[in-house]
């Protein structure tokens, strides 16, 4: 029996709320950590850092050249300019998708992900499938999102292996010239910055 | 380790299924769960290295029946009775015993937005010049550590290129064992796809890894 709220009753909590639920009496109790404490660290992930962070410098990447150029000489650096810093966000690498290749971003060793621009990563981007596959079937790993990419693109992939971190620009949609920083923000969702997605292409008008 | 973590290449996973307008958890305990570990390190006792190494020291079998915040928090009990700070006791019972390790800080509410948005930069200055240069032709070592390494298996005796010279870093391999920062270069090396994979692996595959200095030789 699973629950997605907590009840006072604890006999019928599952397993693993009951475990959690008793480390943090514990570390309570003990003054070790303050559950309002606790309370702030999601709340900034439910509601402050999230993908939104990325689309927006995607955005500004598609429309202004000085940007562009700052971020790919120093992503970290760039990127604080918009408040976006922080945890899992200290040492950051912008890269760029071209015509000729795309980019995909993995952490086979565990799940480094770029909190600060993306916020918290979804189950697969941490789950054995994903973290397996990426690096050896790129390819099939892409048709299970629904994007498949012509034979002749070429394919990279980064391992996240150390403290860099890594925010994929996609390609700006054709159709999209004149837009401003805002309209394109929404079309840039959180895959097309991992590489498991393409930027949305406008709806025909 | 050659532990349960290193998965790159591993087989019989399934798809990877993506969920649709997938929420940032799935049931409460899990925004404890993540809010409880990050609370926990801000005491500073351990690093993020140690644990990372406490994670992949869960035995195969646990770690891939878990889900990530469950292995965070079996993680996490490791590291708080390692560092002296609770009791297999007093997790049976789901108490606090008594008095355990005096924590170094404690992480208060008014200071989360401060501490996350500092976060802990692991970049160091490294004295000598680096070993290699953008372009240099690299293997990268073959080695079996039972200790915490980033090097995974199958990037280990390849052959690559230096594609970029990164700032130093704090050296994984001895900080999770309490051995020191030891900062060296980081390096993001490219393999082309068959080097890795062998016959049959996709041709227009290029993959890269991040690489401290000591896991590199020139080829």
């Amino acid at each position: 029996m699973s629950h997605d709220h907590d009840h006072p009753h604890d006999n019928e909590l599952d397993p693993m709320a009951a475990r959690v639920r008793a480390l943090e009496t514990i570390l309570t109790e003990k003054g070790l950590v303050d559950p309002k404490a606790i309370d702030a660290i999601v709340e900034t992930y439910e509601t402050k850092i999230g993908p939104r962070n990325g689309a927006k410098v995607v955005a500004k990447a598609w429309v202004d050249p000085e940007f562009n150029a700052w971020l790919r000489r120093d992503a970290t650096a760039a990127i604080a300019s918009l408040s976006y810093t922080g945890r899992q966000g200290e040492h950051m690498q912008a890269v760029f998708n071209t015509p000729e290749t795309h980019n995909l971003v993995v952490c086979t060793l565990c799940s480094c992900y770029p909190w600060s621009v993306l916020g918290l990563p979804p189950v697969w981007y941490k789950s054995p499938p994903y973290r397996s596959r990426a690096v050896i079937d790129p390819r099939g790993v892409l048709a299970e999102f629904d994007l498949i990419l012509p034979d002749t693109m070429n394919i990279r992939v980064w391992d996240s292996t150390a403290e860099l971190r890594y925010l994929i620009i996609p390609l700006r949609p054709e159709g999209t010239e004149g837009w401003s920083e805002e309209q394109l923000a929404e079309l840039v969702t959180r895959d097309s910055m991992i590489g498991t997605g393409l930027a949305r292409v406008p709806e025909a008008a | 380790m050659n532990g349960a973590q290193d998965i790159g290449g591993q087989m019989g996973f399934g798809p990877v299924n993506p969920e649709k307008d997938e929420p940032y958890f799935h049931a409460s305990w899990e925004k404890r769960a993540l809010g409880l570990t990050l609370a926990a390190g801000g005491m500073g006792h351990w690093n993020i290295d140690e644990s990372r190494h406490a994670r992949e020291s869960l035995h195969p079998a646990d770690y891939y029946s878990s889900s990530y915040y469950e292995i965070w928090t079996k993680a996490l009990e490791v590291l708080l009775q390692r560092h002296g700070f609770i009791t297999p006791e007093e997790l049976k019972q789901g108490r606090s015993l008594g008095k355990g390790a005096e924590p170094k800080r404690v992480l208060k509410a008014e200071n989360v937005a401060a501490a996350l948005a500092k976060g802990g930069p692991c970049d160091r200055p490294v004295e000598q010049a680096p070993l290699f240069k953008a372009g240099d032709r690299v293997r990268t070592r073959n080695f079996n550590p039972e200790t915490h390494t980033r090097l995974p298996r199958y990037a280990r005796g390849k052959v690559g290129f230096v594609e970029a010279v990164r700032d130093g870093f704090v050296f994984p391999d001895s900080n999770a064992h309490g051995l020191g920062e030891n900062p060296q270069y980081v390096y993001t090396v490219v393999f082309h796809g068959p080097e890795i994979w062998g016959e049959g692996a996709d041709p227009t595959l290029t993959l890269s890894i991040d690489a401290w200095e000591s896991y590199l030789e020139l080829a």
